[in-house]
Parts: C-alpha cells; structure tokens; sequence
C-alpha cells in the first residue's frame, strides 16, 4: 500500500485503479457555458397607462428540482427600472452586480431627486432611464454571445422612457433585443403571453388599461403559469413603475387557485386513462 | 542646535526670507524641505504647511445628527463666467456616504477618486456596502503614506466623510435569496448596528470621529457655532436632520461673514436613514430646503448685526 503523504486520503489504486486526470487536461476547444444549471422560469410584463407592471415567481430549479424557493428575480435599478430576470441563476447575480456598480457610477454624477410641485411626480433629468438601461444590456448580452460566452438569461426590462411613457423590453442571449405592450419569457411566452395580448393587442389598447387591469391579467397570467409549467412557484414576485416610482412586493401568494380542471386531464403519471 | 541636512544648507537662506512672517524659529533651518525628514523638535514641517494649505480653502462643515449626516461647504465663486451651481465641491464615494473637502481642489478629486476605489475594492470582496469607519482607516493610511516619502507631499486638504451605515440587516450585493428565516447569526440581541457616522482627516492622516466637523479659513467661528448646538448631548439627539440642513446653512454663512470680499455658493448634501428622506442614500439637498435654510441663514446674520447695531446705540 502506498503511505506516502500525497496519497493520503485518496481511494487506493491498488483497489480503484489509478486516477483518471484526463478530465483536467484542456487541449480542446475552451468551453464556456454549455446550458444553465439553476434556473428561473417565466418572468411577464404589461404596460398600462401610467406604468408597466412586471412579475416572476420566486423559484430557482436545479433541473426539475425546486431548490431555491426565495429567489428574488425581479431587481430594482436606481429607483427607476426594474429587470426580471429568467434563465441561469448565477448569470443573474453577476448581472445584478454589475448593475449595482453602474448604479453607484451613476451616482458620482446624477442630480438629486426632484420632486416638481404640481402632480408629486419625480423628475430626475440625466438619470438612466428603462430605455437607456435596455441598451445597454442588449450590447453587453450581445457582446457576450460574441466571446462564445453568454449570459445566459432572457431579461425584461421594465420602466419609463426619457418622455417617461411606460417602456416594456425583452432581451435574450444572443442580444435580441425588442418591445412591445406585453411580454413573457421562457415558458410564459407560450402560456401567458397570448392571454397578455387579449388584455393589449397594441400600444393603443395598452394605453387604456387600468392599473388594476393591469394587474389583475398578470396575477391571471402567473396562476395559470403555476397550473401548467411544471417548473413554477405559488409564490411571486410582481412590480408596478410609474411616475411616482416602484411599489415591488416580493413574497407574494397566488389566491384563489382552483385545481378542479386537473381531474379532467388524463394521460400522464401512473393514470390508466 | 543639530545642523541641518547638508543637502538642503544652500537653500536654507533663501527660505527663511519669505517666511519671515512665521514666529515658529525652527522654520528656515532646512528641515521643511523635504517630507520623511523630521526636525529635532520633531516636527514634520511639509505636513504643517499642507495645514496651511487647508486653512485658505473655503470652509466646509459637516453636522452629525440622530436621524442622519449633512455635509455642507462655502463654494468660493472663482469667476462670474462659471455657471451657478455647476462644479460640484461634495462628492458621493458610495451610494451611502459622501466627503466633502477644505484645501487644494484636485488634491481632493484625487482623493475622492481614491475613496470610490476603495469602496468599490471593499464591495467586490465583502459583497456589501463599506462601513464609514473603514473607508475613513484606509483613507487616513493613505493620507498619512504622503507624510513618509521624499518623492511625494502631503495633501493639502482636510475632508469630513459623512455616510450612513445600514441599520437594516446587512444588504449583500447580488444575493438571490432571503437567507435563513430565523435571522441571521452572530448578532446580539437588542443590539443596534449601523448609524450615522462623521470622520474628518487632515493632512497628517490623522482622523477622528465627529459630532460636528468644520475645517477651512472660517473654521474657528464654525466650530464655536457647533459647540453651542451641542451635537455631543441633546443637541444631537434632539435635533432633525432638516433642522441640521439649516444649522449647517447658518453656519456657513456665519463662517463667511468674517470674510465678506469673496462672492460664494453654498452647497449641501444630506444622508438619512433608510426611513428617512434619502433612504440611506447620499444626496444633494433638494432646492426648496436650501432656498429655505438660506433664507433662514441671512435672516440670521441680519437679526446679529441689528442687535450687535443696538448693542452700540445702547453703548
């Protein structure tokens, strides 16, 4: 048997055969992330008149598992913007530090809150808005998929815009970047987002809603995600931006869930139809 | 007395003739050349004339408080053809503490350029917000490195560092979760954390903390202002921060009056809990308070003359 020091505590060779290091030698290609490992599901969003409301359950999966079950997905930037973030988990904490570090670059410069004396509404000229924000994470996902390296989540960004009218954007991996009344990711974009789009087919119809409109579609939208995405939570996360600022509630409930259409579905598990 | 340097032998007349104005005996004899030398009465006179330095810049003043810290200083205007308002003199190190500083300008930047690094350096590692108290230790060592070298002198100003450290359960950058729900450990009970915190720093790297800091040319009737509010006592406990915000702007202002050639702005930053008006964050004082404080200010500096006027007439 082999009693030198280096061979401490380490499965014999004699019984286990000697150790494969091969996995430790790189001649390949250098391999970035291949998939996400912990993962968050769907986040949604809608615009209404004033704002936009945005909302995501508080699970991290670890493939089917459900590890993580307060995550915070939903992130304040400078009081003005919040990014909801799906996909990987640990991609999301760098993001969430990077933007904390260019929300106290912002604050070396920026002006102090203003509170105009007629509506209470808070103007803060030069600070970075939902729409600025939204650039500039379109160009670093963009630049990240370009070093074969993503980050790999697909993020809402919800806000105001430099004419502060609600502003809603989605950008994935690969730096797509877009807009519209309504959005969801991951799962939510096949569940939630034709529901989203009966509430506002067009900025127009987004323009109309309601604050409570608004709000009641994306609770609606987040309890039939929960009835039908099997990597989803009960509890969520849901923010509403406007003018005056961000209301953003974190451990919340979904009421009023009814499972009755479960007993009709038949053909999974241990069911014998 | 000890000979001076031989190095510095030939210079030493021509030093003393323009500080002749200096009572001090020592000066003149060569040990003020240099920094890292000491004189035999164990003086290092680089560092003494960087005070110097401090005491012609414009008075800066900072107000410690129970609800929070104000920083305020008296903006020196250089010239009618700079914009009212523009060039800041406070700066913001992080989100949660500002500085503001007495002396040479660009000594300043340099160090607040050098705090926000070390802010930022304290964040990457501990993934939470620096405590006022070490931003202020490792400022201070940095100071006090440019006492060491002869290649190097010292800064000529003296900055107060205001920030308020988070009373709420520690914030750590990028967390995902809430932690164990139990609360955290390591804490004693009914023990608070965090709170306002005022660190002034002078030249040598000498630091202390404050209830009330002033430092620049009016920094005598500052600091004669300050005492009387009593900030250590009830002063401070008793007193708003809006009420701070209006005793700094007086103070200023006071501070001012002794020198009344120069046209000056007054500027104000403001840190409060996260309760409070700012919450916890480290920001400029909105321009109604400020045009309210030095309404009050110049209300105030009129009512002592009238009366210093009465005083007189009775006299």
């Amino acid at each position: 048997m082999d009693h030198r020091p280096q061979a401490w505590g380490r499965p014999r060779d004699d019984i286990y055969g000697a150790y494969d290091g091969t996995y430790l030698n790189h001649n390949g290609p250098k391999q970035a992330t291949q998939s996400p490992v912990v993962t968050g599901t769907s986040v949604i969003g809608i615009k209404f008149k004033d704002g936009v409301v945005i909302a995501a359950d508080n699970l991290a999966s670890y493939g089917s598992l459900a590890r993580f079950t307060d995550v915070k997905r939903l992130r304040v930037f400078l009081d003005t913007s919040i990014v909801g973030f799906g996909g990987d988990v640990s991609d999301m904490q760098f993001l969430d530090r990077h933007l904390n570090e260019l929300a106290i670059e912002e604050a070396y410069e920026t002006e102090p809150l203003a509170t105009t004396a007629e509506d209470g509404a808070v103007s803060r000229p030069g600070v970075l808005n939902a729409a600025n924000l939204h650039k500039y994470l379109q160009r670093l996902f963009y630049a990240r998929r370009n070093k074969f390296d993503p980050l790999w989540n697909q993020v809402l960004v919800a806000g105001l815009d430099a004419a502060s009218r609600p502003f809603l954007s989605s950008i994935d991996l690969r730096g797509t970047a877009f807009t519209s009344p309504s959005l969801a990711t991951g799962f939510g974009a096949m569940l939630a987002q034709p529901i989203l789009r009966t509430h506002a087919p067009t900025e127009e119809d987004a323009a109309k809603l309601t604050r409570e409109q608004a709000v009641n579609a994306v609770k609606e939208c987040m309890k039939v995600l929960y009835y039908r995405d099997a990597r989803s939570l009960d509890r969520y996360s849901i923010a509403v931006v406007t003018k005056e600022g961000i209301e953003l509630k974190e451990d919340e409930q979904l009421e009023k869930q009814s499972w009755a259409f479960a007993e009709r579905i038949k053909g999974y598990g241990t069911q014998t139809v | 007395m000890v000979a001076p340097p031989a190095f510095s032998c030939r210079r030493a007349g021509s030093e003393s003739s323009h500080s002749s104005s200096d009572s001090t005996t020592s000066i003149g004899t060569g040990y003020d050349l240099s920094n890292s030398i000491f004189s035999p009465d164990g003086r290092n006179f680089q560092v003494e004339y960087a005070v110097k330095a401090v005491e012609n810049g414009g008075t800066s003043v900072g107000i410690r408080c129970k609800e929070g810290v104000v920083l305020a200083v008296e903006k020196v205007v250089a010239s009618k053809l700079l914009k009212p308002g523009a060039n800041k003199r406070i700066a913001t190190i992080d989100r949660h503490m500002g500085v503001v500083y007495s002396g040479m300008i660009p000594d300043g930047r340099h160090f607040v350029e050098r705090a926000r690094g070390e802010a930022r350096s304290w964040r990457d590692q501990y993934k939470t917000p620096i405590p006022s108290d070490q931003l202020a230790s490792r400022m201070g060592g940095y100071l006090q490195v440019y006492t060491l070298y002869q290649s190097v002198r010292p800064f000529g100003i003296t900055a107060i560092v205001g920030g308020f450290d988070s009373e709420l359960e520690a914030p750590v950058d990028g967390e995902v979760g809430n932690g164990p729900s139990v609360g955290a450990g390591g804490k004693a009970q009914g023990k608070t954390y965090g709170g306002p915190k005022l660190y002034m720093l002078e030249p040598s790297g000498l630091y202390w903390g404050y209830f009330g800091a002033a430092t620049g040319k009016g920094r005598q009737s500052a600091k004669a202002e300050l005492e009387k509010l009593d900030l250590a006592g009830e002063g401070g406990e008793n007193m708003t921060l809006e009420q701070a915000v209006k005793e700094a702007a007086r103070i200023i202002y006071v501070a001012h009056d002794d020198s009344k050639d120069k046209e000056f702005e007054l500027e104000m930053t403001w840190i409060s809990a996260s309760t409070g008006p700012t919450k916890g964050l480290h920001q400029e004082v909105p321009k109604a308070l400020r045009d309210e404080a030095e309404r009050l200010a110049k209300a105030a500096l009129e009512g002592d003359d009238e009366d210093e006027a009465k005083d007189k007439m009775e006299e």
